[in-house]
């Protein structure tokens, strides 16, 4: 083969391959939906006042221990999600920080846990399926027993929420498991979430995820200053209300569309990038990759036709070695 | 007479003896690792969940062993036959670069007992680029174990058993250099493909998205004749043979093919996404985006020219500038210009280092090993020829 | 605010007269006077000078006492404190010339008394409002002696030395002026507009909140620093939430959230049960009720607060909704949303001079290779180059 030809067969593997993955967005593999039955949070960050109830009662389901502020202290002082800790409330301040919810020297707050996505990052990059979306509720599940902690699941979380317990030399991936891990099973056994019982002011929420976007966006609806009978619990049947005045919220509620959607939902009065959300747009990078992943490996087509080709054209070369005599 | 040798000269060098020290002192780390987790010796954290042992030993280590890859897709499916002789180094370090990321993704994975997993069909997840990561890699390693079985046997050539075993491996080796040239080009865009779903952690410059697994396999490829070249070069400095610049200016001209093939794919992903501002934004993103262009663009503009190609050490200097330049791609995109939100750093800790530098150490001794008790390097006539 | 070094303690001052008097010892008196010093934040230099101004009768101001819309409940709460106990306040610490509720006499002659103490004292009296003050068709809604509460406020006010509000009713209307507040019921400082008024809101007022400042105004001459709504600031600078002793349950998430239930019995949060203390700006924590001790205040004994000191919240917000939480003061702290649980950093330091010396030993080596290569071309073999 001369120089023209090899540059010839060069630029036309680089087109091939170039249309082969670029055709993959043509045909690619669209956000998946939600779960028949999905249940979720909605969390409303003018509702909370940073009691943190929610934060001990998630500790005490799940059977994590506090995490101390220095030394012997024993008072849980999580600074954010950790093998300790599945479910944590932050705050957001702006210039002085004195009014709650205001968007000029204000301050927010914002619950942070797995937001059991629709179409999880973690779940579509995990070799072995140890976390796993649950095909009715889709609550997203973690399996120690076949986890290699090889980690992708952290990297290929838009939130950061899995965390490996690093100072374990048997250590496992923590996230919140929406209370229905083996052994703890409230959803299953009719219960709702821990940090949703927990909660006094019904700033977390639990229920379908239908429900909850309708009340998420009932709220949207209403004027700055209405009174609002804000449900507790469980949305389904909430045990009580509670009478308060609806904010200026943001015109959106995060976790409708955001890649694909997530199950815990999130309504606030600050612009959601304060409050530490990512920048998303409406397509889930899972189902990017594995868009390109499909098209390149689908039922190993396009692999064993490379192989085919390439044992065919080597097989031509090496005979000729052959004939030589046999060394290589 | 065998077109390779054996490189007759001591193997116990001071040279080798520092290595041995470093491979000790990675060994005590890594006995902690085992012993009291990975914290104790990383500095790994919840935003930066891959530090320098997935992204050097693996994503750049395998980038930096695909010259077997390289030189069996010139050597078989181009037929040039007159870079034969290259071939077994690059295999060898092939294998002991694969071999060694294997080890290094060992020792990063949390929950390494259980490894076992990825190879359980009913536990696989098909969808998942890590586990093509995995298997093709294991695969690989596999493949190049057996294509270098030629020359462990060519020792013992005397056993009946070698010969027997040989017979068979001739009639099937043509099936595993094929296998050999597709499983690389399959994991290598795979770890283009982690970086889709790292989504908007990765900086806009390196998230090509789609094109992803393209410009992972351009740049492995590119890697993998450069580093035949620099091995070559580096060999013939070391060990005072004469360089095999009239082979090596060959694979020069492929490089600059390759590397115009990449920065081309590179630019035109970051024009179409409206990325270009970003190029010279002088932040962070943007003055390593062009170091790492100025890197690649070095040895195109070397290697362009026959006479840049002709020279010993110009080839050198443009092998050498195009293997960091992909590992630098890989670095940015993975580490240094990831960015995973506020509050999150991360810079690897001293053990975390050396173990690092203690396999690579391992990685040398194991190539030194071998290329002077087996019939590695080519005889110094073939080369020149 | 007085400085403890303005005053000098008097030796030659008579405690044994007090003792007689107040039917305390000198000890327990000058422990009252201690106590009410510190809760102004003075010392004993300010305690001696207020036992000097109780035991010299000469310097006790008069005092014009109003009563409009009310219970009687802030003057009843009065009656019962001990420290010093009323009669001792009305004989010794004042001199109170005009009160509805405790004049001995009654009728037109009162009424009279009332206007020679205000010529006689003319901008020396102090003048306490217990009870709102109605607006609605002139104030008809409360009239004593003929004249309505809104002419004989405005007649008193006009030449008393301080005003004092005492309750939720005289600082800002009170239980009347809930909606739709028909009498058009409103607090004193609202009523006189441009006077500096001092209020003593609740419901019924803590008594130690007024007589402390009584106090300061005896013994100072002046009223002690007040805040936007006329409030001393000494008493209703802090929220309840602040001081409640309930607080850890708070900051831990332990409610009750029924009466009787296990968190009740527990002493939790009353914070679900509607618990206004995390609005309401009132020292009630603090010095509870009655001085009987052991807790003897609303949320010690296992009620929600219901914010009867704050205006907007008290007769305004339903007792059983929640509270909207003002501060969150520390210890409940919280991490900012970039805050990440980091793991120890070990050794940079170290970590980036390995670093930097790979990079460089690979630099090196490749450079040293480069000379040793150096000069070295390869005889152009033409077929090496073309078809490559």
């Amino acid at each position: 083969m001369d120089r023209r030809n090899f540059f010839k067969a060069s630029l036309g593997a680089t087109v091939a391959s170039a249309a082969a993955v670029v055709s993959s967005s043509v045909h690619a593999r669209p956000n998946l939906d939600p779960a028949p039955e999905a249940v979720g949070m909605l969390y409303d960050a003018t509702l909370c006042v940073g009691c943190k109830a929610c934060v001990t009662k998630c500790k005490e389901v799940n059977g994590m221990p506090p995490v101390p502020m220095a030394g012997d202290v024993h008072a849980d002082f999580a600074l954010d999600l950790s093998a300790q800790t599945l479910n944590v409330i932050k705050i957001h301040t702006e210039g002085k920080g004195a009014a709650k919810d205001a968007l000029v020297d204000g301050f927010a707050f914002e619950k942070r846990s797995c937001m059991h996505c629709v179409d999880p990052g973690c779940v579509s990059v995990c070799p072995v399926q140890a976390l796993t979306r649950h095909p009715k509720t889709g609550i997203v599940s973690y399996n120690s027993d076949v986890c290699i902690g090889c980690r992708t699941c952290m990297t290929g979380c838009p939130y950061n929420v899995p965390q490996y317990d690093y100072n374990n030399a048997f250590g496992k991936i923590y996230k919140c498991q929406m209370c229905n891990q083996k052994g703890v099973e409230r959803i299953d056994q009719g219960m709702m979430t821990g940090c949703a019982e927990a909660c006094p002011t019904g700033a977390t929420l639990f229920g379908a995820r239908t429900a909850l976007l309708e009340e998420a966006k009932r709220r949207l609806a209403l004027k700055p200053g209405e009174i609002y009978n804000y449900p507790r619990g469980d949305i389904g049947k909430p045990d009580s209300f509670h009478e308060k005045a609806v904010p200026e919220y943001q015109r959106t509620l995060w976790g409708e569309k955001e890649a694909g959607g997530t199950n815990v939902m999130h309504l606030s009065s600050l612009p959601y990038d304060k409050l530490g959300m990512p920048p998303l747009g409406e397509r889930s990078f899972a189902s990017i990759s594995e868009g390109v992943q499909g098209t390149l490996y689908s039922y190993m087509a396009l692999p064993a036709v490379a192989l085919g080709g390439l044992t065919w054209l080597v097989r031509r070369g090496t005979e000729g070695d052959k004939n030589n005599g046999g060394e290589q | 007479m065998s077109e390779y040798v054996e490189l007759k000269r001591p193997l116990f060098t001071p040279f080798f003896m520092a290595l041995a020290l470093l491979v000790g002192l990675a060994v005590v780390f890594l006995a902690v690792r085992f012993v009291t987790g990975i914290g104790a010796v990383a500095n790994l954290g919840g935003g930066y969940a891959w530090g320098i042992w997935v992204v050097y030993d693996i994503v750049v280590g395998t980038a930096l062993a695909c010259g077997g890859y390289a030189l069996a897709v010139t050597v078989y499916v181009f037929n040039k036959g007159r870079y034969h002789p290259l071939i077994r180094p690059a295999l060898l370090t092939s294998l002991l670069g694969y071999g060694f990321a294997a080890f290094g993704a060992f020792v990063d994975m949390g929950r390494w007992w259980q490894f076992y997993n990825l190879f359980l069909p009913w536990q696989m997840n098909i969808h998942s680029v890590m586990l093509e990561v995995g298997l093709c890699v294991s695969a690989y390693v596999l493949v190049l174990t057996i294509e270098f079985l030629p020359t462990i046997l060519q020792r013992f050539r005397v056993h009946a058993l070698a010969q027997k075993v040989e017979k068979v491996l001739d009639r099937v080796l043509f099936f595993v250099i094929a296998l050999g040239i597709l499983l690389p080009t399959m994991h290598q865009s795979s770890l283009g493909t982690f970086l889709i779903a790292m989504g908007w952690k990765v900086h806009p410059l390196w998230q090509t998205l789609h094109v992803q697994p393209l410009l992972a396999v351009l740049s492995a490829f590119t890697m993998g004749f450069a580093i035949v070249v620099l091995e070559s070069s580096l060999a013939a400095a070391a060990f005072r043979r004469a360089p095999e610049t009239p082979l090596l200016a060959g694979l020069g001209r492929i490089i600059v093919g390759l590397i115009a093939a990449f920065l081309v794919v590179r630019f035109a992903a970051i024009l179409w996404q409206g990325k270009l501002g970003r190029v010279f934004a002088f932040d962070l993103g943007s003055v390593m985006f062009l170091i790492e262009t100025a890197l690649f663009v070095y040895p195109l503009a070397v290697l362009m020219s026959p006479q840049g190609r002709r020279n010993a050490k110009k080839l050198l200097y443009a092998a050498a500038s195009m293997v960091f330049a992909g590992a630098l791609y890989r670095f940015d995109a993975f580490l240094i210009t990831f960015d995973p939100g506020p509050g999150y750093s991360y810079f690897p800790a001293f053990p975390e280092i050396m173990v690092t530098v203690g396999t690579i150490a391992a990685e040398i001794m194991a190539y030194l090993y071998f290329v002077k008790k087996f019939p590695v390097l080519p005889r110094e006539e073939h080369a020149a020829a | 605010m007085a400085k403890d070094s303005d005053f000098s303690f008097d030796a030659s001052t008579d405690f044994t007269a007090i003792e007689r008097r107040l039917g305390v010892s000198r000890r327990t008196f000058l422990k009252f006077c201690t106590g009410v010093a510190a809760s102004f934040g003075l010392g004993t230099k300010a305690a001696f000078a207020m036992a000097e101004a109780i035991a010299n009768p000469a310097k006790r101001p008069p005092v014009i006492w109003l009563h409009g819309q009310e219970c009687t409940g802030p003057t009843e709460s009065l009656l019962r404190s001990e420290q010093p106990t009323f009669e001792h306040l009305i004989l010794d610490l004042i001199s109170l010339d005009y009160h509805q509720t405790l004049d001995a006499g009654a009728g037109h002659r009162v009424e009279e008394v009332k206007r020679e103490t205000m010529q006689k004292y003319k901008g020396k009296y102090l003048l306490v409002i217990e009870g709102a003050i109605p607006l609605a068709q002139n104030g008809i809604f409360c009239k004593i002696g003929g004249q309505t509460m809104m002419d004989a406020t405005q007649e008193a006010a006009e030449n008393a030395a301080a005003i004092v509000a005492f309750g939720s009713c005289a600082s800002w209307g009170g239980v009347q002026s809930a909606a739709p507040n028909p009498t058009g019921a409103t607090g004193a400082p609202q009523f006189l507009k441009g006077k500096t008024v001092v209020t003593i809101p609740g419901c019924p007022p803590n008594p130690a909140n007024f007589l402390g400042t009584v106090l300061y105004f005896v013994t100072y001459g002046k009223l002690p620093p007040i805040d936007d709504k006329g409030r001393p600031k000494w008493a209703y600078s802090r929220l309840i939430h602040e001081n409640c002793y309930r607080r850890p349950h708070f900051d831990a998430g332990r409610f009750a959230t029924q009466f009787g239930d296990d968190g009740h019995r527990q002493g939790w949060c009353l914070y679900k049960l509607g618990c206004k203390g995390p609005e309401t700006y009132n020292n009630c924590p603090s010095l509870e009720y009655n001085n009987v001790g052991g807790g003897v205040w609303p949320i010690g004994v296992g009620h929600p607060c219901f914010g009867c000191s704050e205006q907007g919240t008290g007769f305004n917000k339903p007792m059983f909704s929640l509270a909207e939480v003002k501060t969150h003061t520390p210890p409940n702290a919280f991490p900012n949303i970039g805050d990440r649980q980091n793991p120890a950093s070990s050794t940079i330091a170290a970590a980036a001079a390995v670093a930097g010396a790979a990079v460089g030993v690979l630099l090196g080596a490749t450079a040293a290779a480069g000379k040793k290569l150096d000069g070295t071309q390869a005889e152009a073999s033409q077929s090496a180059d073309k078809g490559a």
